[in-house]
C-alpha cells in the first residue's frame, strides 16, 4: 500500500466555469491501476468526478485518457509506473511543461507478466490525469468521442461492401485470407491513438489513425469488392491517407498493438499498387522518392520536390494546377538559403544532386531488381520477434508462447497456431 | 565501448545533411575531431528511404538499409548517425531484419553478390543517433570536462524529431529508457538551461510538406511560437529534417500562425561546438534562415561576465 496523489484535469459545466486542476490523495498498491485510484478518489472525496469506465480489464475500450500526458487506458496503467513516469528526471519533465505524446507511463520491462509490480520511486510529483486529446471534453474525464471518433468512423463506411447476390449462406473465405486484417480488428475504439494523434492536433479533419486502420480492416478483406473505390476515396481526400505525419503516436498509444500508423502505410502501399494518383501528390512523392533513390543512392531534394509536383519533367513536364500553385508557394523556401548561401544554385536546380560511385549504384540497383520481384511484407505483429518466446520461458515468465510473451505487440485474440502460418508471411518468402 | 575510450565509428551522414542543410555535416566533423571522435564516413551507403520507401516496398526499405548496416560491419566498427529520422527509418527496418533470421537470409541473398553480409549483432553492432552515442558511450562527464564556453544563460529549447523517440520498443527504450531526455541532459552538461514547452516531442510537420502544406506548416510554427513564449533562445534538434521545417520554412510557417516568429533553431553538432569554443560561423550558423544574432549576443554577454 503506498500514498499516490492524482491531479486531475477537472471541468463541470453545470457550474459556468473553466477548467481547473484538483489533486486527490489515494491509498493503494503500486501494482493497482490509475483508474482503481480515480475511482478510489470518487468513492471518499468527491462523487462528481466523472470517468467512464466498465471491465476494468483493457479490452471494453471505455477508459482512455491521458496519463502523465500520454493517450492510453487508466485500467492499463499501475499507478506506481505512472508515478514513476511522472517524477522522471527530478519532474523537470513532466506533463504540464515538455512531456508530449510518448514521454509519460512507462511500460513495464519486456517479458513482465501480468503480476509485474514496479518498485516504487521517490519522488513528489503527482500522477497527472487529463481526458483526451483532439475531442471535446464533456466532464471532467469524459468526452464527446461522437462528434470526432465515431464521426471519423462512419467516413470509412465500416462496413463490408459485397458485390453479387448473397450466398445462400455465409460468405466462406479462406482463413488464411482473413490474417493480413487481423491486427486492424484488434481494435477496441478506446480512441486512444486519436487522442494522441499529432495531425489531427494541426488539422481536425484528419480522418484519424483509428478510422484508417479501420478502413484497412475492409481493404484488405477479401469478401469486400469495393476496395479500390475506398482506396480512391481516401486518396483524395486531402485529410485522408497522406495526411498522416509519420509521428508514431498512435503506435505507441494503441493498448492493442493495432499500429494505426502502419495500417495507413499499408493504405498508400495498396492504392500506390493500384495505380491511384491523388490530388495531394501523396502517390507522385512515393514513387519520385523511390525512383531518385534507385537512379542517385541518396536524396536529390530539389528533384523530390519538382517530381511531387510534376511528375515525368523529362520530356513531358505536365504539373497539375495544384502543382504550379505548390511550387510557386515554396518558391521563398528556396529562395531564402539560396541568399544565404546554404544551398548552392546547382543543388537548387532538380538533376544535378551527385550520384554514388559507379559499382556502388550498380549494387543499389541490384537491390532494387531483388526486392522489387518479391516485395515481402513481414509483419511482426502476427509473426514475433525471434528469441522473444526463448527469452521468457529461460526466464521463468512463460511455460510456451501466450499472449503477450511472444510479439513485441501481442494480438488481443485469435489463434496463434493458425496465424503463425500466413500467407503474408511465408507465402513468398524462401525457406 | 566504455567512457573514456577512443571512439571510432562508420558514419552515416544522411543525405539532408549533404544537402540542404550542410552547415549540419560540417559542424560534425569540427566537434568530432575536437572531442576526440574518428569518423569512417561511409561513402558508399544508400538513402535510409526515410519511412516513404518503405510505404512503397517493405523489402525494398529493408534491403536498402541492410547494404548501409553490411558496409558499417565490413568496417567492424559500430555505426552512428546524425538524423533522426535516419535513425527510425534504420531501426525500423534493422527490428524486421533482427525478428527473423530466414528473412535476413533472404536479404542477405542479394547483398552476397556485393561481397557483404548483414549479421544480426556482430561484434555487438549497433546503429546510433550521435546524440545517443555522446551520452551512452562518450559520457556526459567527459563531455563536460571539454567544455571551454559554457552554455550560461543560454535558453534551449530541445526539440527530438518523432523517429528517434516513438515507437519505444524499436528505438530501445527497453534497454535505455531515458532516451528521450538526453536532450534535456546534454544542455545542462554543456551549461545552458533547459525551456520546458509543449513541443519538444511532438511532430515538425515535415513528412507532409509536400501533401497538405498548411498542416505541416501549422505544426512547426505551432511548436516555435510555444518556445518562443516560454522564453526560449533557441531550439536544439538532432534531426536535419526537422531543422528543415522549424528553420528553413520559419518564415512560411509563421504566416500560417499568423504571428511573428523569428527562433533560431540549432542542429546538435552546433550546439556541442557552440560549447567548445568554436564560433557561430565556424559551425555554418551564418547559412540558417531564422536569425541567431540573439544566441551569439547571449554568448558574448556570458563571456564577458
Amino acid at each position: 500500500m503506498a500514498t499516490y496523489t492524482l491531479k486531475v484535469r477537472r471541468y463541470q459545466p453545470e457550474s459556468g466555469e473553466g477548467a481547473y486542476w484538483e489533486e486527490f490523495d489515494v491509498d493503494l498498491d503500486p501494482s493497482l491501476s490509475v483508474l482503481d485510484g480515480i475511482l478510489q478518489a470518487k468513492d471518499r472525496d468527491d462523487g462528481s468526478l466523472a470517468v467512464r469506465c466498465s471491465c476494468r480489464a483493457a479490452i471494453c475500450g471505455s477508459c482512455g485518457m491521458k496519463v502523465n500526458g500520454s493517450s492510453t487506458l487508466a485500467c492499463k496503467t499501475q499507478l506506481g509506473e505512472a508515478h514513476a513516469a511522472a517524477n522522471r528526471r527530478d519532474g523537470a519533465v513532466a506533463a504540464n511543461g515538455g512531456g508530449a505524446e510518448g514521454n509519460g507511463a512507462t511500460a513495464p520491462p519486456r517479458g513482465a507478466d501480468e503480476e509485474y509490480t514496479p518498485e516504487p520511486t521517490a519522488g513528489t510529483n503527482p500522477i497527472v490525469v487529463e481526458p483526451m486529446g483532439n475531442m471535446p471534453v464533456i466532464k471532467d474525464l469524459v468526452v464527446d468521442m461522437e462528434s470526432t471518433h465515431w464521426e471519423k468512423i462512419r467516413r470509412v463506411t465500416p462496413w463490408l461492401l459485397p458485390h453479387g447476390e448473397p450466398p445462400e449462406r455465409e460468405y466462406v473465405v479462406e482463413p488464411e485470407s482473413m490474417i493480413d486484417v487481423t491486427q486492424t480488428m484488434a481494435c477496441i475504439q478506446c480512441g486512444a491513438c486519436v487522442s494522441s494523434c499529432l495531425s489531427m492536433e494541426a488539422d481536425p479533419d484528419f480522418i484519424g489513425p483509428a478510422a484508417l486502420a479501420k478502413a484497412y480492416r475492409f481493404v484488405g478483406d477479401p469478401r469486400d469488392a469495393e476496395s479500390k473505390e475506398r482506396l480512391h476515396d481516401l486518396a483524395h481526400d486531402p485529410h485522408g491517407i497522406y495526411d498522416c505525419t509519420h509521428c508514431f503516436s498512435c503506435i505507441d498509444a494503441c493498448p492493442k498493438g493495432v499500429a494505426p500508423m502502419d495500417q495507413i502505410m499499408r493504405l498508400r502501399r495498396k492504392a500506390g499498387e493500384a495505380g491511384i494518383e491523388d490530388p495531394n501528390s501523396g502517390h507522385n512523392h512515393e514513387v519520385a522518392f523511390v525512383k531518385i533513390i534507385e537512379k542517385k543512392g541518396t536524396l536529390d531534394e530539389a528533384m523530390l520536390v519538382q517530381e511531387s509536383y510534376a511528375p515525368g519533367v523529362k520530356g513531358k513536364l505536365k504539373p497539375s494546377k495544384r502543382g504550379i500553385r505548390e511550387t510557386i508557394k515554396s518558391l521563398p523556401t528556396i529562395l531564402r538559403p539560396l541568399r544565404k548561401r546554404k544551398v548552392k544554385l546547382r543543388q537548387a536546380i532538380p538533376g544535378t544532386h551527385h550520384k554514388l560511385p559507379g559499382d556502388a549504384m550498380a549494387d543499389v540497383q541490384a537491390v532494387y531488381k531483388h526486392a522489387e520481384e518479391h516485395s515481402t511484407e513481414l509483419n511482426l505483429y502476427i509473426k514475433g520477434e525471434e528469441g522473444d518466446e526463448e527469452e521468457a520461458v529461460a526466464a521463468g515468465l512463460e511455460p510456451e508462447r501466450t499472449e503477450g510473451s511472444g510479439a513485441a505487440q501481442p494480438h488481443s485474440g485469435g489463434d496463434d497456431q493458425t496465424l503463425g502460418a500466413g500467407e503474408e508471411t511465408t507465402e513468398e518468402r524462401p525457406q | 565501448m566504455s567512457n573514456g575510450d577512443a571512439i571510432k565509428v562508420a558514419y552515416w551522414p544522411g543525405c539532408v545533411s549533404r544537402g540542404f542543410t550542410p552547415e549540419l555535416h560540417g559542424s560534425m566533423a569540427l566537434v568530432a575531431e575536437r572531442l576526440g571522435i574518428e569518423l569512417l564516413e561511409l561513402d558508399r551507403a544508400n538513402c535510409c528511404g526515410a519511412g516513404v520507401i518503405a510505404e512503397h516496398n517493405q523489402e525494398l526499405a529493408d534491403t536498402l538499409n541492410a547494404r548501409t548496416f553490411a558496409l558499417a560491419q565490413q568496417t567492424g566498427l559500430s555505426m552512428m548517425n546524425i538524423c533522426s529520422t535516419c535513425q527510425g527509418a534504420q531501426s525500423e527496418c534493422q527490428q524486421r531484419l533482427d525478428a527473423d533470421s530466414a528473412y535476413r537470409a533472404h536479404i542477405n541473398e542479394v547483398l552476397s553478390g556485393q561481397g557483404l553480409s548483414y549479421e544480426k549483432g556482430k561484434d555487438g553492432f549497433t546503429n546510433k543517433n550521435f546524440l545517443w552515442l555522446l551520452v551512452e558511450d562518450y559520457g556526459l562527464d567527459r563531455l563536460a570536462d571539454k567544455v571551454v564556453r559554457p552554455l550560461e544563460g543560454l535558453r534551449v529549447g530541445p526539440f527530438y524529431g518523432c523517429y528517434i523517440v516513438r515507437p519505444k520498443h524499436r528505438l530501445g527504450y527497453d534497454e535505455h529508457p531515458e532516451r528521450d531526455l538526453y536532450l534535456e541532459k546534454l544542455i545542462e552538461a554543456l551549461g545552458g538551461e533547459v525551456v520546458e514547452y509543449d513541443g519538444a516531442r511532438k511532430c515538425c510537420g515535415f513528412p507532409v510538406v509536400t501533401m497538405n502544406r498548411e498542416t505541416s506548416l501549422r505544426q512547426a510554427g505551432t511548436h516555435v511560437g510555444d518556445a518562443l513564449d516560454a522564453g526560449a533562445d533557441c531550439l536544439v534538434t538532432p534531426c536535419p529534417l526537422c531543422h528543415l521545417n522549424l528553420d528553413m520554412q520559419q518564415p512560411e510557417a509563421a504566416k500560417v500562425v499568423n504571428r511573428e516568429l523569428g527562433l533560431a533553431v540549432l542542429h546538435l553538432p552546433q550546439l556541442v561546438g557552440l560549447a567548445l569554443g568554436f564560433e557561430p560561423k565556424q559551425l555554418g550558423m551564418g547559412k540558417h534562415v531564422a536569425p541567431t544574432r540573439w544566441v551569439e549576443e547571449r554568448l558574448t554577454v556570458a563571456a564577458g561576465a
